[in-house]
């Protein structure tokens, strides 16, 4: 469990990235932190796994504050997936970057290497398994890169931008994988601005502007609510944007889902007789 | 795939065409694209997409002359980009015809203000000054940063630096345009502003967009052209219409827009839909609207 209290955070150059701060999430939570660039949210996760010290408030990660703990520590605990994979990635080989993390826990040598597999085929980087990272385009860089956290299991897993440079395919195994993750208690966090990827996900959503998080609720709560969007620099996803286009036909509002659009709207248009 | 047969097509000025083009990074053995033969007609505003790794990043390589320039490696086929000769064009000559936009701006801008970093493409080529104070002016405004001109491109938000760099490429007015993924860093609000930009650039001057993007819910409205790859070989080549509700771009996966997506799931469960298949969320308001209109 993670509980920011009023947290306050000024950097060195005297911006105030957060301006108060209180949240709590559960465990087996999955959320996500959406905003415009700029907004604090990236600021507000990286003081989850103690990489920030809040300058004023608090942040519980399990009880304990985050002060009171080594990054380190907390580490096994917290996985952070940067957002730009060069700034994690170091390894010679694909192999090496993955196991890095493994072999500093302590884990056995067999373990390392049934994990640094497990991971490898979890993410379809097998083929790049001798690679240099850096041969890598730039979607799958960010793959080792979720890859060499995944290895060592931990417990609340924070994603800063996953989906960037994904495609498609990729994008709907890492949904799959988060359902999967959840169904085993894991916390997952992600911060996005992908709303396909949000309204395919349906999580629990916080918007942040300007440091401070400006509404929390369901995914189709809130990527329907034109007026908070507005103010995150959001747009809808395409689907709730239909509806919100066409509001002369008063149909439910809190649409993001295709399938729900399509019942809806298959009982408006009415089917063609068949044969 | 488009009405046009490929011979028609050939009438048509072609401000891009390669032909059979195949080509191996140094050091690895398995060509990054293999026979890639396409055509891009001028003022044309090109899709490219596909799977990560198809090799769409090594496409937009050859068309500034990096593959074969800067990169070394092996290069087959041969590709022609406004009427040059890539292999036997040195890139500063190149570099007047085609302006590249990367992913991330920040690996692009170094200029201590923003308007330094748009004149500096212009100064490499020994431009006389007032005609460099016109070219960035105009560039400058046609991005919506001329009133950003004096800041630092540091101190710039994301969407702002992105159309800094636009500005850049944009004062050498190229005729071609080649964006990378521009705005992944982007909130969704900036990501838009960046298309808007770009669009009115193709529709306004005329300068031939190249992009290259997963994300067809955000950009396959401005597309008259798509090009999908695959495993380094271009698998569909058309018109996004057609190329977006073929069942072969669903089975590549790439992500087809959910207006589009929700069209076809309509359409297949019998619901009475005549129009065109829509690309974007207003196509498909209309048409709902038209279709109860009909009923």
């Amino acid at each position: 469990m993670i509980e920011a209290k009023d947290v306050r955070f000024t950097y060195p150059s005297g911006v105030e990235a957060l301006k108060g701060v209180t949240v709590t999430i559960s465990e087996g939570d999955f959320v996500a932190i959406m905003g415009q660039n700029g907004a604090g949210k990236t600021t507000l996760v990286k003081h989850f796994n103690g990489l920030l010290k809040p300058t004023k408030g608090k942040v519980l990660v399990d009880g304990i504050e985050t002060t009171k703990v080594s990054v380190a520590r907390l580490a096994r605990n917290v996985g952070f997936v940067f957002q730009n994979p060069d700034h994690q990635l170091f390894g010679e080989t694909v192999e090496d970057e993955i196991s890095f993390g493994l072999r500093n826990f302590g884990f056995e040598k067999t373990v390392v290497g049934t994990r640094v597999t497990w991971a490898l085929n979890l993410l379809a980087l097998a083929q790049y398994r001798k690679t240099s990272p850096f041969m890598l385009s730039g979607g799958e860089r960010k793959r080792v890169a979720l890859a060499s956290v995944l290895a060592w299991d931990p417990k609340i897993l924070i994603l800063d931008e996953p989906t960037i440079g994904q495609d498609y395919q990729q994008k709907e195994k890492l949904r799959q994988f988060i359902m999967q993750m959840q169904t085993q208690k894991r916390t997952i966090i992600i911060v996005t601005h992908d709303v396909e990827f949000v309204a395919e996900c349906n999580p629990r959503v916080l918007l942040m502007s300007d440091g401070q998080i400006i509404a929390d609720d369901e995914a189709a709560q809130i990527l329907t609510n034109t007026k908070v969007l507005e103010q995150a620099s959001i747009v809808p996803p395409q689907i709730a944007q239909i509806f919100l286009d066409l509001p002369e036909l008063d149909l439910p509002k809190h649409i993001i889902d295709v399938y729900e659009a399509r019942n809806l709207l298959l009982n408006l248009l009415g089917k063609e007789k068949s044969g | 795939m488009s009405t046009r047969s490929k011979q028609d097509r050939r009438r048509f000025m072609n401000v891009i065409e390669t032909d059979s083009l195949s080509y191996i990074y140094p050091g690895t053995s398995k060509p990054s694209i293999r026979d890639v033969s396409i055509q891009i007609q001028k003022g044309e505003f090109v899709l490219i997409t596909g799977p990560s790794g198809c090799g769409k990043t090594t496409l937009c390589r050859c068309l500034n002359g990096l593959i074969p320039h800067f990169y070394q490696g092996e290069l087959k086929g041969s590709i022609t980009v406004a009427g040059l000769n890539v292999v036997n064009q040195q890139i500063y000559e190149l570099a007047k015809h085609v302006g590249f936009v990367f992913q991330n701006p920040e690996n692009q801008l170094f200029a201590l203000s923003v308007e330094k970093d748009v004149a500096f493409g212009l100064e490499n080529l020994g431009v006389s000054r007032e005609d460099m104070r016109q070219k960035v002016d105009w560039a400058m405004n046609q991005s919506g940063i001329y009133d950003l001109r004096e800041r630092a491109p540091q101190e710039l938000s994301g969407g702002q630096q992105q159309r800094v760099a636009i500005a850049s490429v944009l004062a050498m007015q190229p005729e071609i345009i080649v964006l990378d993924e521009p705005t992944s860093f982007l909130d969704p609000l900036s990501a838009k502003r960046i298309f808007e930009v770009v669009y009115d650039l193709n529709r306004k001057l005329g300068i031939t967009v190249i992009l290259v993007e997963h994300r067809l819910d955000l950009t396959a409205r401005y597309a008259d052209h798509i090009i999908v790859m695959d495993e380094g070989t271009v698998c569909q080549d058309g018109d996004p219409r057609v190329i977006l509700q073929s069942e072969e771009a669903r089975l590549i996966g790439i992500g087809v827009p959910k207006a589009t997506r929700l069209y076809q799931i309509l359409k297949k469960d019998g619901a009475r839909l005549d129009a065109e298949v829509p690309l974007c969320s207003e196509e498909m308001a209309d048409i709902i609207r038209e279709a109860l209109k009909n009923r």
